[in-house]
């Protein structure tokens, strides 16, 4: 079942990612990849990934696609056809540029970690009914990864700042 | 154990976003294009998580985090760069050119 | 311990250097200081005479310690290669000493004289000091490479001699052939001192010659092959078949020039040098068989070229040649005593003859001069009963030809007949002697003959020089005549020095290089005829020379002969014999035409042009264009490519860490 479920989610995945960057239309292709995030967040609920799969959709689907499609829309564009994308040479060129990439990442798709290093079987699902969804992942995020949280947070504001600045009329 | 199935979709979407990184032309679609691999890249996190512990979903989580300022600014600079040059196309854009 | 007096022979060496420095001032600051120029030129070489004699004074009074290497300095220590600045004074090098310095310095007397008129006075002492001190450097030196240095500064100074009247292209042409066969003769001599290294490890003449018994195998292709080389370079400098062609044209110089320079000195360093190298040849009977049969040939063809001569110079530099191959045949026998002997008894006759035909050609030069004529001075043909005008020339003349003749008892006669002797010798064990004597014979009888000629043309008979020239031709000055005076006694007294075993007082010279031959004499003993031979062979030798001189003063008619500008054109024979058997055109068709050819055809379009300037240099800046217009398509400014580019270093990348 569960095998079922990921097989179908992840296809959508793949199949919106294609889509999404192969449509001439700028607004087409943001809704594609839409779809992709909302088919990975799925993925990742197969995979004990609960509170991930949760911000997924609210950030990355939910604040980042929408502030894309504000500038899509902000800029009026449109597809300007076909010098949207490369000529025949450059196709071919990236068509075999990734197909190398696929091939080279397809190799290491078996590895598996050390014994030492792995958790027991079903552990994951031990610590989510344990601690729940969310504690899960605030334990160590606010215990051993505590500065790295706080720099983040700073991150953020110096890009919101950056971005108002950036993108105004007149300074 | 969806550790391999994982790793291989991770593969597949890594390689479609360098596809619409090259492909394409309009910067718009290129940032998407790195999108999608910033999505590859989560999901593998997080299948790997599954087998070593929460510690990789708190990676995804401050990879999104960073990805939102990323996109931000990013966009921000796309709007600064339209309205200087009226385009998006990459290939009107070659001031670098010496 | 070397003798005080020896030690002095680096004094020797240096005398005729300073002279050539001072001269060579002299003819920038001061050209018109002709006194002071003679006085400096003839006074070193005078000194350097003395010391000369004092150095062989004191050998010959420790003879023992022969040879005494006098180290000057260490010139090239190079691993295992240590050649110094040294000299050898042994009983080899103390007769040739004399005989440079000694007809060297009658000679700059000479020139005094001689040289007296003309612009470039200075410098033509200048060349003549320079040319002594390379000479004395040769003989005096004591490993190869000091000989070799002495041997390419006669070369410089033979070709600046040559061309010394450089403004007739001519002269400037003769120089440069003489230079360039002898270069070619010095590959052999150069190619003969690396073998010799790589198989002694050594240079110097003492540590080879005493190494080359245990080195070498005796008839070894090595040793062979080494003589060959040596005796290459000789035939460059002592003008044998095929480099002679040089000599004759040399003549082109000063006539005190070819005296010094192409009768008595430098062309006879190669002599000097099989001498020397006895040891290594007495080791290879087959070079010692080449070398005779060269120098037999030589003799032969040479002397019939000068049977028909006009030009009086070009008969003595002919007979030079001749003569020369004369000497190669006494060493090639392996009589390095009877060749050295010739050597020395050449010298005296030979310098003679040339002094006094430039007497001849200066009286010559004086009458046309004097009435404003174009005539050839030189063309005996012109000449014609000069023993009215000029007797002292005339007698002491005889007397040079009679020596070379070789009648009893003149010096020439004793020193031809060492060498037929010593040839005749060594029929029994190597056959093909015999040939080499019958050539001999016969040169011996063709000299007489054109000797004779020569003496007849220019001083018998009535005279063709011109009724009012005629009054103008005298007798030359006293420092002329003087110095041949002094070798006219040498030519007739100097038989003395090594008399036939089988008179009293005999081989005195050969006794007296014994120490050096006797290296030579181990693998070649001296060969001693029986009393009866000799004294056919000696019987034989006066014979063919009166007969010489006979049949020339039959069939020759000096009152037949008309001025040169009107002689008619040669024919048959003698036409080929007056244009030296047409061997100058055959070198020019098939040696220097496609030399010529090729140096501009392919060395220069193609080589160099092509080649290096095109491929090399050019191809290297095209090259780096290359490289440079690749790296430019790389930075297009576009950011798509430069992504595109990224993305192809990250799958290297990938690549190797996945391997």
């Amino acid at each position: 079942m569960v095998e079922v479920l990921f097989w179908g989610f992840s296809g959508f995945a793949i199949v919106a990612a294609l889509l999404c960057v192969t449509r001439t239309s700028p607004v087409a292709s943001a809704l594609w990849l839409v779809q992709a995030m909302f088919a990975l967040a799925g993925v990742y609920v197969l995979l004990d990934a609960h509170f991930i799969a949760a911000i997924q959709v609210m950030v990355y689907a939910g604040a980042i696609m929408v502030l894309f499609l504000f500038v899509i829309m902000l800029l009026n564009l449109r597809g300007e056809g076909p010098s949207d994308m490369r000529g025949w040479g450059g196709r071919v060129m990236a068509v075999v540029l990734s197909a190398v990439l696929v091939a080279e990442l397809w190799i290491i798709r078996n590895i598996m970690p050390d014994e030492a290093l792995r958790l027991p079987a079903g552990e994951m699902d031990r610590l989510t009914a344990q601690e729940g969804a969310v504690q899960m992942v605030a334990r160590p995020l606010f215990e051993n990864y505590l500065v790295p949280l706080e720099v983040t947070a700073v991150l953020l504001l110096a890009a919101t700042a950056g971005a108002v600045v950036l993108a105004k009329r007149r300074l | 154990m969806l550790l391999a199935p994982a790793l291989s979709v991770s593969a597949i979407l890594f390689s479609i976003g360098v596809l619409g990184v090259l492909l394409r032309r309009n910067i718009i679609v290129i940032f998407m294009g790195v999108e999608v691999m910033l999505n590859a890249v989560n999901l593998t996190f997080v299948a790997l998580a599954q087998q070593l512990g929460p510690e990789g979903q708190v990676i995804v989580f401050f990879v999104m985090a960073v990805a939102a300022a990323e996109a931000a600014v990013g966009l921000a600079i796309i709007i600064a760069i339209y309205r200087h040059r009226e385009t998006v196309n990459l290939q009107k854009l070659n001031l670098l050119r010496g | 311990m070397i003798p005080a007096t020896v030690q002095l022979v680096w004094l020797v060496v240096l005398l005729p250097f300073v002279g050539f420095l001072a001269n060579g001032a002299l003819s920038f600051v001061h050209p018109n200081a002709k006194t002071a120029v003679s006085v400096i030129g003839v006074g070193v070489l005078a000194a350097a005479f003395a010391v000369a004699v004092a150095v062989v004074a004191g050998l010959a009074g420790a003879p023992g310690g022969a040879p005494y290497d006098v180290h000057l300095w260490s010139w090239m220590p190079a691993g295992s290669l240590e050649v110094d600045l040294a000299f050898q004074v042994d009983q080899l090098s103390a007769v040739m000493l004399m005989v440079v310095t000694g007809v060297g310095t009658l000679i700059h007397v000479f020139s005094v004289g001689y040289m007296r008129e003309d612009r470039s006075y200075p410098r033509y002492f200048a060349y003549l000091n320079l040319f002594v001190f390379f000479m004395l450097v040769l003989v005096l030196g004591a490993n190869f490479p000091v000989l070799f240095v002495g041997w390419e500064g006669v070369g410089l100074c033979s070709y600046l001699l040559i061309g010394f009247w450089y403004q007739d292209h001519a002269n400037a042409n003769a120089g440069k052939k003489a230079f360039i066969m002898n270069r070619i003769g010095d590959f052999g001599l150069l190619m003969a001192m690396f073998m010799i290294f790589r198989a002694t490890g050594s240079l110097s003449f003492a540590e080879v010659f005493e190494a080359a018994p245990n080195q070498f195998g005796v008839n070894s292709a090595e040793i062979t092959l080494i003589t060959l080389f040596l005796f290459l370079g000789c035939v460059g400098k002592s003008a044998q078949i095929p480099l002679y062609t040089w000599l004759p044209d040399a003549m082109a110089g000063p006539t005190p020039v070819s005296a010094l320079i192409h009768a008595a000195t430098m062309v006879t360093a190669g002599v000097y040098l099989v001498a020397r190298s006895s040891v290594l040849f007495a080791m290879a009977p087959f070079t010692g068989a080449v070398v005779a049969g060269i120098g037999a040939l030589t003799a032969l063809f040479a002397a019939t070229i000068a049977l028909k001569q006009w030009d009086i110079k070009k008969v003595l530099a002919y007979s030079t040649v001749s003569q020369l191959g004369y000497m190669f045949m006494g060493v090639g026998a392996g009589a390095y005593a009877a060749g050295v002997f010739h050597l020395v008894t050449h010298a005296f006759f030979k310098a003679l003859l040339f002094l006094g035909s430039g007497s001849v050609i200066h009286a010559m030069h004086h009458a046309y001069h004097a009435t404003h004529s174009h005539d050839d001075a030189q063309d005996m043909r012109n000449m014609g009963g000069l023993k009215a005008y000029m007797p002292w020339t005339f007698g002491l003349m005889w007397v040079a030809t009679l020596a070379i003749a070789g009648i009893p008892p003149l010096s020439g006669f004793f020193s031809k007949d060492g060498i037929l002797a010593a040839t005749f010798g060594r029929i029994p064990d190597t056959p093909v002697f015999m040939v080499f004597w019958l050539f001999g014979a016969v040169a011996a009888l063709l000299t007489a003959f054109y000797m004779t000629r020569l003496m007849l043309y220019t001083f018998h008979g009535a005279n063709r020089t011109g009724d009012q020239e005629r009054e103008h031709l005298h007798e030359v000055r006293w420092i002329m005549t003087g110095p041949l005076v002094v070798l006219g006694i040498l030519s007739a007294v100097g038989g003395v020095l090594n008399l036939p075993h089988i008179l009293p007082g005999a081989e005195w010279l050969g006794h007296w290089l014994e120490p050096v031959t006797e290296g030579a004499a181990a693998y070649l003993p001296e060969v001693h005829l029986a009393v009866p031979t000799e004294w056919m062979l000696l019987g034989g030798a006066t014979v063919i020379a009166l007969l010489g001189i006979g049949a020339a003063v039959a069939l020759l008619k000096p009152a037949a002969l008309t001025r040169a500008a009107e002689a008619p054109a040669e024919t048959g024979v003698r036409r080929i014999l007056l244009a030296k058997y047409y061997v100058d055109e055959l070198y020019d068709r098939f040696i220097v035409h496609p030399i010529v050819w090729l140096s501009r055809r392919v060395l220069w379009r193609v080589v160099d042009e092509g080649v290096i300037d095109g491929a090399a240099v050019n191809g290297a800046a095209r090259t780096g264009k290359l490289i440079g217009w690749l790296g430019t398509r790389f930075q297009t400014g576009q950011v798509g490519t430069y992504v595109v580019l990224f993305v192809v270093g990250v799958l290297a990348l990938l690549h190797a860490m996945t391997r």
